[in-house]
Parts: structure tokens; sequence; C-alpha cells
């Protein structure tokens, strides 16, 4: 493969142009010592043909979510990504852009922008959304950044019930020593509350918890954390919103999200979207890019990046992120996927994630060797299950063996299971009997 | 081909989603619920609808083309913005990213099953390692500024590890604004490094400033600048006498690729921007993939978990029993769809493809240079890489501005140059054309560049009205921040 357009005539006129005779001299100057002399070892370029049939192999290698039923959850989710949502996102104009620097050539990025923000605040009862982060969990540790920043010190307090890989993440940066991270168990045991204090910066809860379970009584951390002056961050799923109360009424400051499931695919685990929503207390703690109306010297109306007193291009050391390049493209495909749902459609898929999932619960929990991990909890989309006579690793393997992704499997030893509007009764029946065998 | 321009001559402005929405209407399809209904408790429910539009499918379809039809890509036209490399995105990529055994594979499937996906990343950390001359790498940080704080988080714990942190970064003053951000999240200070008269890192003033309280310093090279740090061996003498290590900016990577490697510049991290180097789409603002890429004294502080292969049982696992490790820098395992496209870049290309990159970029910066010096001198005198950094300053006796030059491209159909960047230098243009441009668009662009030096002389003003051929002209920025205006 090769996209340079110069032919050889091209060459030697360019270099001419430049008083030159030969392509080494552009690179004369830099010191002998550093030179490479001799070829990478990589092999040699291949034609579009080969390349294809060649990463075709390997895409041959991977069971996926066609060719498995999908019930896998912890984080990613097989929801239906309707047909005009790449249709659209992949439009070349606004799929080879870069970040908009130049507004005047970036309206329909930057116009996107601000109906993305708009979608967003209007999902989660909150004032104010920046223009998309990494994933969900870098953009907790975003939100922790603006509560530390915000309250200047430096405890967070995160529930059990959060998903460990958020945890993870965020110590990893904590390794920097901007802040402690100390995780209180789930269930929950009386006494939460005493370990709050005036050192505490930010309370931190999911719900639906990584567990798929509604929170009820972890609520009152968010009320003891409001009076010791510290931010409540919750996570939260975007596709409970139609059904479940926003973050904006459960008493949340900042609420983020994994945006993988408005209309991206997959895909591994990336690119997806780190969303992240604030009070107006904190609009200049947010990080990244950030989209505002304006008017052009006429008087129309048009978008441009605004706030960018807050970003690393200005600010520097001094900026509340480091985040430069984000996740523009899959915020896009969020603004068309939410276009598509409306009000209505967002309400009907939740109510089908709530059905589907309750069912699965029910037929499983009928099966001998299952019980529900937490059996009194609610749940959206997703519950836990304890395999009391097999491995829930073996289960898992088993039931990939007869054609069922379900999983992952908790440190705890738990199975989760998530059902999306995509599954069928059929499906969820088929997958009850193959769990019946595999898990006895 | 120098591409199609932006015009005005589209469907009308007032366009939005809020103005489309209409109470009743719909796009959205779900099959009939096929389980009994189940409610949730009266105390979890939603009872006010968020206000999302109303509309049907036509009307977002109409609404989102539109969009695409007042935004400027690669695909529509000449980008040279500087350190941006904005190359050609090759098609092919996106035809393998789309196979359903990469883009439906779900991130938690046990290894098993994902023996392909982990193939890739295996031997896309092999060649990413040998183009830097690396011996390990994380293909986990989702962007290059991420990148960046992975590879000081190394650092850090690099040093930790022997007992003391340290306390300070040293950068630049021509670095990209992501480095000193970085570094401030990573526990560090950033101390500011000169550039001396010929617009490289000043070793007489580093030397100065090297004491065993520095953990590293970050460096692009060639440098934001666009100019080779040819003293790079004396620079890492420097540090690494003092115990220091040596980042790696990979921003400028597409000068160099196959040429000279970072690892035996002396570097011991290095992050690249598959953005950049590697063409994948940048999608408006993202997404990226920031690996980072260490020298083996490092390794062990990699993020986990890392990819391994055990070549006696031919199999691909994911290694997590590495007690150094920094720990975790994204959910799960890194931009897959935007490394997969990487893959098809690095191996499509192979070694004689990847050596052509790098110098046809050079070539194509140096040509464009001399076609335009004459009317904006180089900031600084030495032979250029893939970018250079010239300057409008002569035309501000004119009243004119870098930024008014930009505009005026604008409405002969290009897309500008960075402007005001590097900050070291007085309007600034930064401008890097890549290596899949031709001649033809290089000589457009210069003939355009010299068009808009002598407007600046002859009809100013029309410099100062610029754009007028777009959706929308000049936007009001400081209204924006004084009146925040961030949803409908």
């Amino acid at each position: 493969m090769r996209f340079a357009p110069h032919t050889d005539d091209d060459v030697q006129a360019m270099l001419a142009g430049c008083g030159l005779s030969s392509v080494e001299e552009l690179f004369q100057h830099l010191p002998e010592g550093v030179r490479l002399d001799r070829d990478l070892d990589i092999p040699e370029g291949l034609s579009e043909m080969e390349l294809v049939a060649e990463m075709g192999r390997m895409a041959r290698r991977n069971r996926h979510a066609d060719d498995l039923v999908c019930f896998a959850g912890g984080g990613a989710y097989d929801h239906y990504v309707p047909s005009l949502v790449w249709a659209l996102t992949g439009r070349s104009e606004i799929y080879t852009s870069y970040t908009p620097y130049q507004p005047e050539l970036s309206q329909g990025i930057l116009q996107a922008l601000f109906e993305y923000q708009s979608m967003i605040c209007e999902l989660t009862g909150l004032e104010v959304s920046n223009a998309s982060l990494y994933d969900g969990p870098t953009a907790l540790v975003e939100a922790v950044h603006m509560a530390v920043g915000a309250t200047r010190r430096g405890r967070i307090l995160v529930s059990g019930s959060v998903d460990p890989r958020y945890v993870e993440t965020l110590r990893t940066y904590g390794n920097a020593e901007h802040f402690s991270v100390e995780v209180f168990p789930y269930p929950y045991q009386p006494g939460g509350r005493d370990r709050l204090g005036d050192d505490v910066a930010a309370v931190v809860l999911q719900h639906p918890n990584f567990f798929g379970a509604l929170e009820n009584q972890a609520w009152e951390m968010f009320d003891a954390a409001h009076q010791v002056g510290a931010r409540t961050i919750q996570v939260f799923d975007p596709l409970s919103l139609g059904v479940l109360a926003p973050p904006g009424e459960l008493g949340a400051d900042i609420a983020v999200a994994e945006g993988q499931v408005l209309g991206n695919h997959l895909s591994y685990g990336g690119p997806y979207l780190g969303i992240i929503a604030a009070r107006m207390q904190d609009v200049r703690r947010m990080p990244g890019r950030i989209a505002g109306e304006t008017t052009d010297v006429e008087g129309r109306p048009g978008y441009v990046l605004t706030l960018q007193a807050r970003e690393q291009h200005i600010r520097r050391e001094k900026a509340t992120s480091n985040i430069c390049t984000n996740q523009t493209l899959m915020a896009y495909a969020a603004t068309v996927y939410l276009s598509w749902l409306g009000p209505e459609g967002l309400r009907e898929l939740g109510r089908h994630c709530v059905a589907k999932a309750r069912y699965a619960s029910e037929r499983l929990a009928d099966l001998s060797g299952v019980e529900l991990a937490f059996g009194d909890a609610e749940f959206f989309k997703e519950f836990a299950v304890h395999t009391t006579q097999v491995d829930a690793q073996d289960v898992q393997r088993r039931l990939i063996e007869v054609g069922f992704l379900v999983g992952p499997v908790t440190e705890e030893g738990l199975l989760l299971v998530s059902v999306t509007e995509r599954r069928t009764r059929e499906e969820i029946d088929r997958l009850v009997k193959a769990f019946e065998e595999a898990s006895s | 081909m120098t591409g199609a321009p932006v015009r005005n001559d589209g469907p009308p402005l007032a366009w939005t989603l809020k103005g489309l929405s209409k109470a009743g209407r719909r796009a959205w399809t779900l099959p009939a619920l096929d389980v009994p209904e189940a409610e949730l408790s009266e105390g979890h429910r939603r009872h006010d609808p968020p206000d999302l539009p109303e509309v049907a499918e036509r009307d977002i379809v109409r609404h989102f083309t539109r969009l695409s039809q007042i935004n400027y890509g690669v695909d529509t036209g000449f980008y040279p913005l500087g350190s941006c490399s904005m190359k050609y995105n090759p098609k092919v990529a996106e035809t393998v990213a789309a196979l359903p055994g990469f883009q439906r594979l779900h991130p938690l499937q046990p290894e098993d099953t994902i023996q392909g996906a982990l193939e890739l990343l295996w031997r896309l950390e092999r060649a990413l390692c040998e183009i830097t001359g690396m011996a390990r790498a994380t293909l986990q940080p989702p962007a290059g500024a991420a990148g960046e704080l992975t590879g000081l988080l190394i650092m850090r714990a690099y040093h930790q590890k022997s007992g003391n942190p340290r306390t300070k970064v040293l950068i630049p003053d021509s670095a990209h604004g992501t480095n000193p951000a970085s570094v401030t999240l990573a526990g560090y200070r950033a101390v500011q490094v000169p550039s001396d008269a010929r617009g490289l890192v000043d070793l007489g003033a580093l030397e100065k400033l090297v004491d065993d309280d520095v953990a590293g310093l970050m460096l692009t090279n060639p440098n934001t600048l666009g100019l080779f740090e040819e003293e790079i061996e004396g620079i890492a003498r420097a540090m690494h006498r003092v115990g220091a290590l040596l980042y790696y900016d990979g921003a400028n990577l597409n000068a160099i690729i196959g040429k000279v490697r970072p690892g035996d510049m002396g570097f011991d991290i290095v992050h690249l921007n598959t953005h950049k180097t590697f063409a994948t789409p940048h999608g408006g603002g993202g997404p990226g993939a920031g690996p980072v890429a260490v020298s083996p004294r490092l390794e062990a502080f990699l993020p986990s978990p890392l990819i391994a292969y055990d070549e006696d049982g031919d199999r691909y696992f994911w290694e997590r029993d590495r007690p150094d490790a920094i720990g975790r820098v994204h959910g799960f395992n890194g931009n897959f769809g935007v490394l997969v496209r990487a893959f098809a870049y690095v191996f499509g290309h192979g070694r004689d493809g990847l050596r052509e990159v790098g110098e046809r970029a050079v070539l194509n910066a140096n040509y464009l240079a001399c076609l335009v010096r004459q009317a904006y001198p180089m900031a600084y005198p030495g032979r250029p890489m893939h970018e250079f950094v010239a300057t409008a300053r002569p035309l501000k006796k004119h009243g004119i501005r870098a930024m008014d030059v930009a505009k005026r491209l604008i409405d002969l159909g290009f897309h500008p140059s960075t402007v005001y960047f590097p900050l070291v230098v007085e309007e600034a243009l930064m401008v890097e054309p890549t290596e899949t441009e031709s001649k033809e668009t290089l000589d457009a662009f210069a003939d355009a560049m010299l068009q808009v030096a002598q407007e600046a002389e002859s009809d100013p003003e029309l410099l100062h009205e610029a754009p007028v051929t777009t959706p929308v002209r000049r936007l009001d920025e400081a209204k924006a921040a004084r009146e925040l205006k961030l949803r409908w």
C-alpha cells in the first residue's frame, strides 16, 4: 500500500525546487550515530487484497456477538445499533476532520457537539456536559479531579458496588498523589457515614451498580457527603434514564458514564465514549472540549469551542485536564442515536430491558444450581448469579460451547448476565435450558 | 487535486434538532415486548421524560447530512494543520475494522475466543517496538495525551522504586500544551527549558537545569518547530547522567519513521499518536490511540494487563501478574477499533512503504517551505523536517495577523495551517502538508499563500473580512465565553 502520489519526475522537480539532488540530503543533518542503517524488521508491504485476506484470517479466529448470543455485560453491552447511526457518522467530511480549530469550516462537528451536550444534560438532569471523554472509567478520574479541585481535599470514598475497572483506573491516576481511594464494602454495613469527614473530596456511587442492582440505602452517603461539603459522583447507564430517575434528581453533583451503549460498537472495548455532566458550579473545572453557541459578525447563530481558558493549549500546566483528542466521533454517533430514540423510544427501550432481565432472572433462579446473588434487589438490565454446583468460570465456558456469551465472572466468583432489548424470549428460554445443563 | 471548499449555499443554518422536533413524531422501532411486563418500584422511576428531539428518520438523515456538508475533512481537501499529520485515511482500514470478528467482540470475552484479536495486538505491539526501538509497549492509552500521562506515571513508578519519585520534569518552551498539563497530573512540576537561536533545546541551559531532582525530559523530535534536535545524543547523556529519563512525544514521528528510532536516540519512553503517524481517522476530535513503548528497564511498570504469547502452545493471552505495573489506564483494552486501523496501515505499508512515508513527508514540507519563504520567512534557519514554522510578521505592518491569513485561505478553498503555535514564534504559521499530497496541491496552496501576502498589502480589508464564503463568518468567541450557552 502506498498513498504518496509522487511520480519520479515530481520527486526530482521538488528536490530541484529546494536546490537538492537527492532525498538523502533532506536527512543529512541528522547525527550519524542515531540513523537506522538497516531496514525496519517489519514485513514488506501488502496490496490491499492481501491485507484484507490476512486481517480477515485474524478476524475469523474470533468468536463474536453475531455468532454467540450475547448476554455479556460488565460495562459493555450488546444494544442494537440502528443503520442510520454509522451511515451518518461515517460521512467522511465528519469522519476525517480534525478538532474544530477553524470554526467556520467545522460547524457540522460543533453543532453536533452542542446538540450532544444538550441531550446529555436532558438525560442526566444536570446543567452542563462536555464534548466527550475517553470512556467511563477515565471520565470518573476526571470527575474526581474536578471534586479535588473544588474541595481542595484528597480522600475519595468509592462504593464497593462500583465496577472494579473504574476503581482500578482511579487508583492508577491516584499514584500521582493528588487523591487517595478508599472502597467501602458492598453489601453495605451500618456506619458507612462514619467514614465521612471534612477531608473527603467525593463520594462515588454506581446506579445501577456493577452487579446490576439498583441502589437504595447508598443514597444516604450522598446526603452525608453534602453535609461535609464533599462532591457526589454517580456512575450511571445512559440507556437506563428513560425509566430510572436521573442523577440530577438523585443528588449527584457530577455524573459519569460509559456511553458505548449509545450507538457505538462493542469493538473489544473501544473506541467508547466517556460521558461527564455536572452542575454550573463546576463548569470552569470541567475537563476537555466544550462547544458553545454564539453569533458571527453578521449576527447569525454559530458554534465554537468555548471556555478554552480551562484547557491545556492555553493554560498548560495549570489546565483542568490534559485531554486534547477525545472521542468526538463517538459523541456524534450518540447524538444520532439519541435523536433516533427520542424520549419515547428511550422509555420503551428501558421498559424492554427491565422486563426481559426480570424474565431471565426469574427463569434462571428457578434452576437448582443457580441463585440470584442479590435476591431482593431490583435491577435494570443486568443481574449477578451465584452458581452453587459448578464454578462460574466453568459455567461460562460450557455456555460458550453451546453458543452463549455470558459474564464476566466477578472477583467474588459471581456470573453477570445482562439482557438488552435485542434478546428475544426464545433466546432467553434457550439460555435457561443451556444454563441448566452447564450449572449442574 | 486540492479539494472542495465548504460553502455557504447549503440549507438554512437555523436547522437544529430542537427546531425539527414535533411532539408525537418518531424514528425508533422496537419489536413487540415478548415477555411479561415488569414494573420498577415507584421510588426508582423517572417521572419527567428528558426533552430529547421527536423527529422522523428522514429528518435525522437530512439534519446530519447537512452537518457533514458544512464540515471540512481530509477527504474534502488539503488540511495542512501543523503537528496534526492530517494525511489521507485509507479506506481499507474501515473495511477491516468493520469485520464482525473485530467490531462485534465483547471486551470481556475469554481469551480462547479471541485469539485473532490478541494476535493482532501482539503483532502490532511488536511492530511499534521495532519502529520506535523499544522493548515492550502498552496499547491501552486511548489518545496521545493519555499516553503522555501513562508514560509519566511509568517514569514516576520507576523513580519511586529506587526510593525517590523526584519532583521536576523538564519541557522545552516550544512544547505542546498537553506536555505541561500531563506533567502536573502526574504529580510533577513542569520546568521550562529555553530554545536557542536555532530553535533547538539550549543544551547549555539544559545542563544547568539538570539535577538529581529531575525525573525526566519530555521532547518531541523533530520538535514542534519542525526541526531535528541535532544534539539529541548530548541531551540524552545529560539526562542519563543524573539518572533522569528521556521521554519521546511521538507527535512528529511521521518525519523520521524508518530513518531514525527514538530508542537509538537514547529515549526511554515513547508515545505514539495513531491518528497522526498511522492515519487513523480523527473523527472531528477523536478517537485516537496513544500506545506507549518503553526500554527494557521500564517494562515492569507498563500498565496491566500486557499482551503475551506462549510460543509452545501457540496461544496469546493477557498477562496480569505484574506487581510493579502502574495499573489500568483505560476501562478495557484501549481503543481497539483504532488499533485495528493502525495495524492495517503499518502492515499495508510494510518496511519499504513506511520509510517512504517519512521521506515524502519531509520532501513535501521542504518543497512547500521553499515556495512560500520569500513572503513568510521561516521562524528559524534550520532545515525543516515534516513541517515548517513560518511567520506572518512581515504582514503586521499592513495590520494583518496570522489569523487573517488563515481566514483568507479559507475563502481560497483551503483549510489553513495551525496558527499562533508554537507559542515561542510571533505570528506563527505551522504548516504540515504530509506525504499524501501531490506537487500540484502544494503548488496551488503556495500560490494561495503568496496571493494572500500580496493582498495584505493591496487590499487588507479583504483579509480582515474573511472568510465570506463559508456558512458562517468569523464567530464571536468572547461572547461565547461570556454569555455561556452550552445547551439548548
